[in-house]
């Protein structure tokens, strides 16, 4: 196995999946000329061209509502938002478009469109710029929702996106595109909506993905010097969500942590506590902690976005409060 | 493009098929039998039918909430548009859409959007679909007035000109959106001059109640796209007799107003120029409108006979691809 960075594995995924089928193409801002705003797509338009690397103009809703137009004639377009934060422009396209088009018509058209983003704060860009709403857009059938903790993951969870049938949203982080890892070699798939426990231990259980995945790593360390194993479970989806791993392990470690970087008002921590109370009540051997973003637009200030932004100290804190 | 006597009693019974169609839905709606917002087509119904009746089968058609007549143009069933206003199985989107979101693929019409102007950035990727593909279609998508004031409109036509796609923008400007005249909520009154700012060519077609005259400016436009210039704006006059939807009490125009358009119906303008033009006689005429009379209430009898989706199969489209 090769050890790459995320922003390999996902130019990998996105370029393997280009030249294997030809109705794979790119659009977005600056993906052409630029390279890519983070570098992802950088030589794809030598190699592949202007039909296939589309540069697009600052219009999140045309971009992805081409992309949806596009995808349902049978191209399968990866559409690409810039960052989370610009989704917002072009929610009615994501939220009320893309997932609602196959059951509205009854099953005659589909979506299979990926629209590529990223998001997550850490990097000094002001309330507007710094977002994790991962939770906002998983809250609605129909779109899929997969945010990748690993470089393998992100390769091979990309590549099912794309070979997807629905549109799904695929959320990077943006701080974590120089962060390396394992990666199979070959051609493979991460199928969407499959947990995976990427750390094995019996103290307490750790649900979490994407970076709270990193923060999680690191705190398990530090546990573990304590004598403390964690064991802990990557979403990987938030929707299609399979809680399955997350619920075994809880039943054996009877305790459990949800780290997200989002908001815990209304998030995937709320959500995951809440399934795992519904399914097993009875195995609880402690209040479910969840660590999160302080509820706060995220300042300017290194310093003070560091505090409202969560810590490997802060899930290190939660698992011995919880234990 | 020049019609026999058997095309025109065609087109003639498909505009009287829609308003008999639309009359007796209203009187459904008034029984309660019909969900939702019902928006009628009664006074246009000579722009979707000189549209369809000049477009290749390659062309795609996508329009806006006020569907009926597209749907009956291009040859869905008065069975299957009646069966879905009921919510009924056998409904051309299987009870999933109702009145605003009817589709038929196969015929190439791509429905009914509901979101007002969200479908401008759709109707651009399908025919970036077709560019991509080098097929000769082109994408003919409708919208009222009121949806050139929403950024969706701005994102959709502005990237068509960038990409050079080949799609008709087609404003039906029936001189309202809702309750609001155009002159209240557009800067500018004549619509089509919108395109000037995107150089995007366009014209404007004062007697969209004429169905001959429909028919020309469409084929013309259809023709330039498809000789490789790109996009084309064209902005057809019209006026819809009926409020905006069932339960709209006008208040926002004088019947006056009303009254002196429903001199220019289009059913009675095609009327009198099949008649004086000899190309058939009223008897001819009038034994269409029995027949669609007929066809109008076996529809209806099969639409109420026709049983609703069933429970278990709520979450039958959800998903297009099937695990
Ligand atoms: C984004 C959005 N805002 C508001 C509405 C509510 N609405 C439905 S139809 C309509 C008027 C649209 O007028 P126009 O585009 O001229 O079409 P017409 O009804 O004249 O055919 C409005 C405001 C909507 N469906 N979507």
């Amino acid at each position: 196995m090769a050890i790459i960075t995320m922003r390999q594995a996902i130019s990998d995924a996105l370029w393997e999946e280009m030249e294997r089928d030809p109705k794979v193409f790119i659009m977005g801002q600056e993906v052409g000329v630029w390279g890519g705003t983070y570098a992802v797509t950088k030589g794809f338009l030598d190699h592949f061209g202007e039909k296939r690397v589309k540069d697009t103009p600052i219009a999140e809703s045309a971009i992805v509502g081409a992309g949806i137009g596009a995808a349902m004639v049978g191209l399968r377009p990866v559409s690409e938002i810039m960052t989370i934060n610009f989704a917002f422009v072009a929610m009615d396209h994501i939220v009320n478009e893309a997932p609602k088009m196959h059951t509205m018509f009854g099953g005659q058209m589909s979506v299979p469109l990926v629209i590529r983003t990223a998001g997550g704060g850490g990097r000094q860009l002001g309330a507007t710029h710094s977002q994790t709403p991962d939770a906002v857009f998983a809250h609605f059938p129909g779109l899929k929702v997969v945010s990748p903790g690993t470089p393998a993951d992100a390769k091979g969870l990309l590549k099912a996106a794309i070979r997807d049938n629905d549109p799904v949203l695929f959320i990077e982080h943006a701080a974590m595109y120089q962060i390396r890892g394992e990666v199979p070699e070959g051609d493979y798939t991460t199928p969407i909506g499959v947990s995976k426990v990427q750390r094995e231990g019996d103290a307490v259980t750790i649900v979490t993905y994407c970076k709270g995945l990193q923060l999680s790593m690191a705190a398990a360390e530090q546990l573990s010097q304590e004598g403390i194993e964690v064991e802990i479970v990557d979403l990987r989806s938030l929707r299609p969500l399979d809680m399955g791993p997350a619920l075994a392990s809880f039943k054996k470690t009877n305790r459990a942590v949800i780290v997200e970087e989002g908001w815990p008002s209304y998030g995937v921590g709320a959500e995951v506590a809440t399934r795992l109370y519904e399914a097993a009540f009875d195995y609880a051997d402690a209040p479910i902690k969840r660590v999160a973003q302080k509820e706060v637009p995220l300042p300017y200030n290194a310093a003070l976005e560091q505090f409202a932004l969560p810590q490997v100290d802060d899930v290190v804190a939660a698992v011995k409060e919880v234990l | 493009m020049a019609l026999k006597k058997k095309d025109h009693l065609e087109l003639y019974r498909q505009m009287v098929l829609i308003r008999r169609v639309e009359e007796r839905s209203a009187e459904l709606y008034q029984a309660g039998k019909i969900g939702g917002f019902l928006h009628l087509y009664i006074g246009q119904e000579a722009v979707s039918t000189g549209i369809v009746s000049v477009r290749q089968p390659q062309d795609r058609i996508i329009t806006a909430y006020r569907d009926h007549g597209v749907a009956l143009n291009v040859g869905i069933s008065a069975k299957a548009v009646i069966a879905e206003l009921l919510g009924k199985e056998t409904g051309v989107s299987k009870g999933r859409g109702g009145s605003m979101h009817m589709a038929d693929v196969e015929k190439n019409f791509w429905g009914g959007h509901a979101i007002v102007g969200a479908h401008l950035p759709i109707a651009a990727g399908m025919a970036l679909g077709d560019q991509y593909e080098g097929r000769d279609g082109v994408t003919i998508c409708m919208f009222g007035d009121g949806a050139t004031n929403i950024g969706f409109f701005h994102e959709g036509v502005n990237l068509s000109k960038v990409w050079n796609l080949p799609v008709l923008w087609l404003c039906e400007n029936n001189q309202y959106g809702m309750g609001t005249a155009v002159d209240r909520a557009s800067a500018v009154e004549q619509i089509h001059m919108k395109a000037e700012g995107y150089g995007i060519p366009h014209s404007r077609l004062e007697d969209g109640m004429d169905i001959m005259k429909v028919r020309e400016v469409v084929g013309a436009a259809l023709d330039h796209i498809r000789s490789g210039k790109g996009p084309y704006f064209l902005e057809v006059m019209t006026y819809r007799f009926q409020g905006h939807s069932m339960g709209d009490p006008q208040r926002y125009r004088e019947k006056d107003e009303v009254t002196k358009w429903e001199k220019s119906d289009p059913i009675g303008i095609y009327h009198r120029y099949i008649v004086g033009e000899k190309i058939a006689t009223k008897a001819d005429l009038d034994k269409i409108e029995e027949a669609v009379e007929a066809e109008v209430n076996e529809a209806i009898e099969f639409a109420e006979a026709s049983p609703d989706p069933g429970f278990d199969t709520l979450y039958d489209y959800m998903y297009a691809s099937k695990e």
